[in-house]
């Protein structure tokens, strides 16, 4: 029995090893005809530096698994490596030019600030370590590649929670290059532990101050999302909620859900907002128990459960900024308005950041990276994808999140370092009150 | 090479991981951890609920195996197969597709309230372990030879008392095997405690991910993850002992048993349509229900690629079924390999093999994830970034099921036949092919089926192992879509649900119908 199983590997692995040669055909045929005088895409690659082709073909992922990479990094990585790699010192300015041709036109002044970093003569691939939630649009780590010559590798893992802890597990020999997907809640356990290199990128710049938490710049911050009480404007009997003490109010009662801040990220970006938001904020969570807030382990099982969008019962939940917009582009008939809002008086502010780990082999590529995500290539794509706002002001929000996402002006916020001291102490505190 | 694989994917990386976090800031003592009253609790909740669900899934899964026993043919291997499909559905669906059904029937309403109780944890455990029971026992009672039941009978036993004094203790090995992986999973549930169990319950197994994870105290992890595994072993040191005493010896089964009666047999298809049958049906109702009506959009959906998933929902199937072929493939030759071993090696070398292939089992992916991260990170075997290691950490939870079903089987061959097998001159390797191999070739192919259920479904550990993207496996891309609001993405998600359904009976009906060159050997042998 165990034979057919062998059988089927390597079936697999040829079809896919087809698509991608596939693939890569395709891809040199564009650049091609996209102008690319070199023509013959294959033979540089013959002489490009090998840690790229490596990055790519690393072996033992090659086997099965990643068969996929190719897809997304091979075709853009060979063709522009292809053109440094010929000739490495002197074609730069052409490198240069012939990327910015090949790529939307869109994007040309993202290449303004990024060009500005120099591309290397001999880049080697980094690994971005980040989240299971991180997702990018093909072409923009695509895009990056065709910059600068850097390869990148993503590896994923859990939600941020796992990710930090296994970056303090692996600190001297890390998992990656560079991280992302800190975020302001768990931002100080990652600075406690010296897990990155301060680097400060000059594309800061670009970005307002009050997202640079760090003033060591061990941590660069690249998007944003506001946690806050969605409701369905629909199911709601009164005029909806203007204030978080609102909630508390007998006309609320048995509609509010919450997650428990123990288990869950926004649970604990709530239970920060009533800290920040409330005069009493214990005494706010008892009115809540009372009044009869629901509280579950986890986002899913409170927007999909207990929450009215899966069937549930209860029309308000803790959610995101971005939950309205969302609940338009996945509408199913299609919607023009959304069927939530957002309680602005509740939001929470989190910050993503990322940052370049300690004992990295390729600290200037890793900074490279850096540079790149606060680029509008990068800062443009990540609202769709991430359903968070990009920090950089350059940036430009999808039509989508200007209709249907509401920003709050003044959201509430705690100190990193206020809330490491005290996270333990404060879920502890809201388990008796709530949990009890 | 059983060795070698526990010693270099489990017994290395969960030492390592233990030993940093008891060890590295200094031995001091954990009594204020084992002092406080939710230490002991959490224990305590821990055990007997295991126990109950272990207890509740023996009683209503006993009688199927009964029924499935009597089935032949084909419609044997679709009920196997269907009974496996709860293995491959994440907690968060079901506990979804669970409040659905409550929903559907106004129970919720009617002062009837699961949500967040002991008995929601306890029923998802049913619905979960049912086809460990019924397919270990019912593969183990369909090998037993049945005249001994119908001598009872003849002497004028009634059905009962028949099953009592005769059936029963000649299942008991097969029982203790599957009573010990329903408590090892049970024990060591995570999504099914915090998404039914609610809040305020927590088991060892929450608790170490908080301690480790939530709270970043890797110390007061390692001590619970120690305890766990003590638990483990001690009760795995009881089931095993269980499993071993006076095991009833039978060869092959020559006579189709008694038929139960009817009303019997249809009692039990209707439990199973009610416990298995109506959270599924939920899930392939939500799966089709496109906007206002009905449609297949959502399986077309599964093609095309939403920025959610850094590949398609199908890339992420064909990720999983790979996966689980070669985690099946991997379980299977160690865990035939250390089935033997456990049967017939040496003593002391038995009760290793019986003890630590198990313990994976029973242990937090916490411990398995980190271990593998920390211990496995220098060449030769820098394995934490590889596309192996999560075939391999799947292996390490199917292992478990190979042995388990193959062990009872092995060790009720009559040792005569073996011995007749010898004396007319089969060399051990022989004997061990020729016989050993096609009777206990149904266990192994139960087994086999488990493994491959396992890989497909597995979220936690693999939660835990950094992974390039394009290997994104099907219950990762279902939690995914989970994630942003939307119709169309919880669409999207429960049509992968029902394809991962689907992929895993196919699957567990073609391993158990590829019997067929198994039957062939048991010709070969009759013929000796």
């Amino acid at each position: 029995m165990t034979r057919p199983n062998f059988f089927n590997l390597p079936k697999g692995l040829t079809a896919r090893v087809l698509g991608a040669i596939g693939i890569v055909a395709v891809a040199a045929l564009i650049a091609t005809a996209c102008g690319n005088d070199d023509g013959n895409a294959d033979t540089p690659t013959a002489d490009t530096p090998t840690s790229i082709g490596e990055a790519t073909g690393d072996t033992p992922t090659s086997i099965g698994g990643t068969a996929d990479t190719p897809t997304a990094d091979t075709p853009t990585g060979d063709t522009p490596s292809g053109d440094t790699g010929d000739t490495p010192t002197d074609t730069e300015d052409t490198g240069d030019t012939q990327t910015g041709d090949t790529e939307d036109t869109a994007d040309t002044s993202a290449e303004g600030t990024a060009s500005e970093s120099e591309p290397l003569a001999d880049p080697a691939g980094i690994t971005l370590l980040t989240h299971d939630s991180f997702a990018l649009s093909d072409e923009t780590l695509a895009a990056f590649t065709n910059e600068t010559g850097i390869e990148v590798t993503l590896l994923q893992v859990g939600d941020a929670g796992q990710m930090i802890s296994e970056a303090i597990l692996t600190a001297g020999n890390p998992l990656g290059d560079v991280m992302f997907g800190v975020d302001n809640t768990f931002l100080a356990r990652a600075l406690n532990a010296e897990l990155f290199e301060p680097y400060e990128s000059p594309n800061l710049a670009d970005v307002p101050d009050e997202f640079k938490l760090d003033a060591q710049h061990r941590v660069t911050p690249i998007d944003y999302g506001d946690v806050c009480v969605n409701y369905w404007t629909d199911a709601l009997e009164t005029d909806p909620p203007t204030a978080l003490e609102d909630l508390t109010a007998p006309q609320f009662a048995d509609q509010l859900v919450v997650q428990n801040p123990e288990t869950s990220s926004p649970g604990l970006a709530f239970l920060l907002a009533t800290i920040a938001g409330t005069d009493d904020w214990e005494q706010f969570w008892a009115d809540l128990a009372d009044n009869g807030v629901a509280v579950t382990a986890g986002w899913g099982d409170a927007y999909y459960g207990e929450f009215i969008a899966g069937g549930g019962k209860r029309p308000m939940v803790v959610s995101y900024a971005s939950s309205p917009p969302a609940e338009v582009i996945y509408a199913d008939p299609p919607v023009d308005a959304a069927p939530t809002e957002v309680l602005v008086d509740s939001c929470f502010r989190q910050i993503e950041f990322a940052g370049v780990l300690a004992g990295t082999d390729h600290p200037v590529e890793a900074q490279a990276l850096i540079d790149f995500m606060l680029t509008p290539t990068f800062q443009d794509d990540v609202p769709l994808n991430m359903f968070v706002f990009p920090v950089a002001d350059s940036a430009t929000l999808p039509q989508v999140f200007v209709d249907h996402a509401q920003i709050a002006e003044d959201p509430l916020f705690i100190d990193p370092a206020e809330i490491e001291v005290n996270r333990d102490e404060w879920t502890d505190r809201w388990v008796e009150i709530v949990l009890g | 090479m059983p060795a070698v694989f526990l010693a270099v994917f489990f017994v290395y990386p969960a030492g390592a991981i233990l030993w940093r976090g008891l060890f590295s800031e200094g031995f001091g003592p954990m009594s204020d951890l084992f002092a406080s009253s939710r230490t002991r609790g959490v224990l305590w909740f821990t055990v007997w609920q295991a126990l109950a669900s272990t207890a509740i899934t023996l009683v209503a899964a006993l009688p199927a195996a009964a029924v499935v026993t009597r089935l032949r043919g084909r419609r044997r291997h679709w009920v196997r197969g269907l009974v496996t499909v709860p293995f491959v559905l994440p907690t968060v669906v079901v506990a979804g597709a669970f409040e659905g059904v409550f929903d559907r029937f106004g129970l919720e309403d009617g002062g009837f309230r699961l949500r967040h109780t002991v008995w929601a944890i306890l029923l998802a455990h049913v619905f979960f372990n049912y086809a460990v029971v019924v397919r270990i026992v019912g593969s183990f009672w369909s090998g037993l030879d049945h005249r001994l039941e119908e001598q009872a009978r003849v002497l004028g036993a009634g059905p009962i008392r028949t099953f009592r004094a005769v059936t029963l203790p000649r299942l008991r090995p097969a029982i203790a095997s599957a009573c010990t992986i329903v408590f090892l999973f049970s024990f060591t549930s995570f999504g099914v405690v915090l998404l039914l169990g609610g809040p305020r319950r927590a088991t060892l197994e929450t608790e170490i991910y908080r301690q480790a994870v939530t709270r970043g105290d890797l110390r007061s992890a390692a001590g619970l993850a120690l305890v766990q595994l003590l638990a483990v072993l001690a009760l795995i040191a009881a089931a095993t002992r269980l499993e071993r005493r006076r095991p009833a010896r039978t060869g092959v089964a020559h006579s189709p048993p008694e038929p139960l009666p009817r009303s019997f047999v249809w009692a039990n298809l209707a439990v199973m349509a009610v416990l298995l049958g109506s959270p599924i049906a939920v899930l392939v109702e939500r799966s089709v229900s496109v906007g206002d009506g009905y449609g297949l959009d959502h399986y077309r959906a599964l093609t095309e690629r939403v920025p959610q998933l850094p590949a398609t929902a199908a890339t992420a199937l064909g990720n999983s079924l790979v996966f689980a072929t070669v985690a099946t493939a991997l379980a299977l030759a160690v865990g035939t390999l250390a089935a033997l071993v456990v049967v017939h090696g040496r003593s002391g070398l038995r009760h290793v093999f019986d003890l630590g292939l198990t313990l994976p089992l029973g242990t937090s992916a916490v411990t398995i994830g980190f271990g593998i991260l920390i211990a496995l990170d220098e060449p030769p075997l820098d394995l934490r970034t590889s596309w192996w290691i999560v075939p391999i950490a799947h292996a390490l939870v199917g292992t478990p099921f190979v042995v388990r079903t193959m062990v009872p089987v092995l060790r009720r061959i009559d040792p005569q036949i073996r011995e007749a097998a010898a004396v007319l001159g089969a060399s051990p390797g022989r004997v061990r092919r020729l016989i050993d191999l096609p009777i206990a070739g149904r266990g192994m192919l139960v087994g086999a089926g488990f493994a491959f259920a396992v890989s497909l479904g597995e979220f936690g550990a693999t939660s835990f192992l950094p992974r390039r993207p394009e290997t994104l496996t099907a219950p990762l891309a279902l939690y995914r879509l989970l994630s942003t609001p939307g119709e169309l993405l919880r669409g999207q998600a429960m049509a992968l649900a029902v394809v991962l359904m689907v992929l895993v009976a196919l699957a567990v009906v073609a391993i158990e119908a590829s019997r067929g060159s198994v039957r062939g050997a048991d010709a070969v042998w009759e013929s000796l």
